[in-house]
């Protein structure tokens, strides 16, 4: 999708001759408030739903098929995406049956190490870009970043939104600047484009009204996920937040029918939190969502969790951290 | 004038913290003694509270093993002193659970203090005892010191409830190791008590944590669970504790077997001085290489 057929989409789903950032303002403003209260009861309710025995084998299955195996490091090394690499691909190495994750997560210019590594597997290699995590950088530079990513064989792009742009009212530049990198992530010919997942890094966002309408602008601007966070900002996932998010999903297909993906990351460290997401997706979104096409984790430790919890219901002992491969 | 009866219903020890069992549930603890009345209502553990106190004890690994051996030993000795202050209330505990006279429960409390306070000079001492300067055939030194296995899990002896438990608790985290802890089945009051003072004591979170409840119940998650290193039986002497050692060696745990054989284990006498095995058998041998003459 090229950003004038994003505008072109926009406008006539805004029902206006121009996109301004007055009438995407007036939009956003449009979208019904968030009852805070309500929210954070609902999430806190749907956190108390007991899963176990044969639910939970399969949730764990799911939860580690759904994984975005990440490191985001200034001191990341080849070999430490390398290693990454062969715990993505075999996560178990004491039970072969365990499923593989969904895709490893690097900086831009680790790409090529994590394609290298993943060669002959359906393991994708998601990539950060836009001058992630802060996003404060110019247009080109994003650009020329995410391009950088695509080149090296990124099959997904995880982008960071303008939330300066975004907190000063400058919804415009915000959409301007995703459909960009939209466009940025589309390969010639036959060759499928990089997948666009949009972090909103809803930490710096505030509100829970910022949430949905930063949400909504992303998937108006062509986002192919919303992603809560960059993990480098505290608070990073919760679950009211990704509740808003999934909300946001579902509400656009029934205005579009389009899907849009959802990927709560950082700070889900635990199979327990892992599984009261998906409980969330199931009663929110939609059973729809739970495939790792439309819904992911964007985690490093829970995977180990996950595996430690699979090994109990394996073997009927608790597990300990000696018995999982370190990253 | 009269006044209400406090009846108490205590929690478990996990952490630094004292959360109710996970189960919710709890049993009645009375006094031993032709007549038993009712002591107070003591958390009825569940495996999932063994499960949490492994992780809080494995978390608590790192901080005390890394301590220094003298300020290990300060730490156990302050321990020493908030239970010098709380004497009389062990002594009515003991007493009351164990069916003595006074005289007797302060024979068993004065023990157990003189124990930990014995035990507490051990700290920065061991490595001396323990480890060696190898004689090798090259011009090498070669060190042989010991340290800490990590976890232990430990089945407190049923019978002696303050002299018993500090006897098998003290040697384990002397060298730096970390403690989950299943206390005497019908006698749990000192045990918790013991929670108490190590918790207003300067002693980390997560170093002991006591469980209370159904020994036979808690016994095999703690033997089987791959995250605990060692594993004292002291307290399995009514149980089949071979199955027990069977199921830890799946994990290839250091085990301490109840004093006897077979169906004719039984708890030693505690009033006996101990040697150094309860230290040692909770510790690995780190031997290092190291050229001579640079």
């Amino acid at each position: 999708m090229s950003p004038t057929s994003a505008t072109s989409q926009a406008r006539e789903l805004l029902g206006v001759s121009s996109l301004t950032n007055k009438a995407l303002r007036t939009w956003l403003y449009g979208l019904p408030g968030v009852d805070q209260v309500g929210l954070e009861g609902r999430a806190a309710a749907l956190a108390t739903r007991s899963i176990k025995t044969d639910s939970k084998a399969w949730a764990i299955d799911t939860a580690i098929g759904m994984i975005d195996l990440t490191t985001l490091e200034g001191a990341d090394t080849p070999g430490k995406v390398r290693s990454l690499c062969a715990k993505a691909e075999l996560p178990d190495p004491t039970d072969l049956s365990t499923p593989q994750v969904a895709a490893v997560c690097v900086y831009g210019d680790l790409v090529g190490v994590a394609k290298d590594a993943l060669r002959g597997s359906d393991i994708n290699v998601a990539a950060v870009a836009t001058a992630f995590p802060s996003g404060r950088a110019t247009l080109p530079v994003k650009l020329a970043d995410t391009r950088d990513a695509v080149e090296a064989g990124a099959d997904e792009v995880d982008m960071v939104i303008d939330r300066g742009a975004f907190l000063a009212g400058d919804y415009r530049l915000v959409f301007d600047q995703i459909a960009a990198v939209k466009q940025a992530c589309a390969r010639p010919d036959d060759a499928p484009d990089a997948h666009l997942k949009v972090i909103l890094e809803t930490g710096e966002l505030a509100t829970y009204d910022n949430v949905r309408r930063a949400s909504w602008l992303a998937m108006l601007a062509g986002a192919d996920f919303i992603k809560t966070s960059t993990g480098k900002i505290q608070p990073a996932a919760t679950m009211p937040v990704t509740l808003l998010m999934l909300e946001a999903v579902r509400d656009w297909r029934e205005l579009t029918g389009a899907m849009v993906g959802v990927k709560p990351a950082g700070g889900i460290r635990t199979s327990k939190d892992a599984l009261r997401y998906l409980v969330m997706v199931s009663e929110i979104a939609g059973d729809d969502w739970l495939t790792p096409q439309w819904f992911r984790f964007g985690a490093s430790s829970l995977l180990t969790d996950l595996l430690l919890q699979r090994q109990k219901l394996r073997t009927g002992a608790y597990s300990g951290a000696d018995y999982v491969t370190i990253d | 004038m009269p006044r209400l009866e406090v009846r108490k219903t205590y929690k478990l020890y996990i952490g630094g913290k004292f959360p109710r069992s996970e189960s919710g549930r709890s049993y009645e603890v009375s006094s031993a003694g032709r007549s038993p009345k009712f002591l107070a209502n003591a958390a009825q553990g569940s495996r999932k509270d063994i499960r949490d106190a492994v992780v809080a004890a494995r978390g608590a690994v790192k901080g005390w093993s890394g301590a220094t051996a003298y300020n290990r030993g300060q730490v156990l000795y302050r321990v020493g002193e908030v239970l010098e202050g709380r004497r009389d209330q062990f002594i009515a505990e003991v007493a009351a659970s164990e069916g003595l006279t006074k005289p007797q429960a302060t024979k068993l409390v004065d023990a157990a203090i003189d124990r930990w306070v014995w035990y507490a000079g051990w700290p920065d001492k061991l490595a001396q005892v323990l480890g060696n300067l190898n004689p090798v055939a090259g011009p090498y030194f070669d060190i042989s010191a010991p340290e800490p296995t990590g976890v232990v899990g430990v089945l407190a002896p049923q019978d002696s409830s303050l002299l018993g438990l500090v006897s098998v608790i003290a040697p384990a985290i002397v060298s730096g190791n970390t403690v989950v802890v299943v206390a005497s089945e019908d006698r749990p009051l000192p045990a918790i008590s013991l929670g108490e003072v190590l918790a207003t004591s300067d002693v980390p979170a997560g170093v002991v944590n006591i469980v209370t409840g159904r020994t036979a119940e808690l016994a095999p998650w703690l033997a089987s669970h791959a995250d605990v290193n060692a594993l004292d039986l002291t307290g399995a002497t009514e149980l089949p504790w071979a199955e027990l050692e069977a199921s830890a060696a799946e994990t290839l745990k250091r085990v301490v077997r109840p004093a006897g054989d077979g169906s004719g284990a039984e708890e030693p006498d505690w009033l006996v001085t101990p040697d150094l095995s309860r230290m040692h058998a909770f510790l690995e041998t780190k031997t290092v290489w190291h050229p001579k003459g640079m």
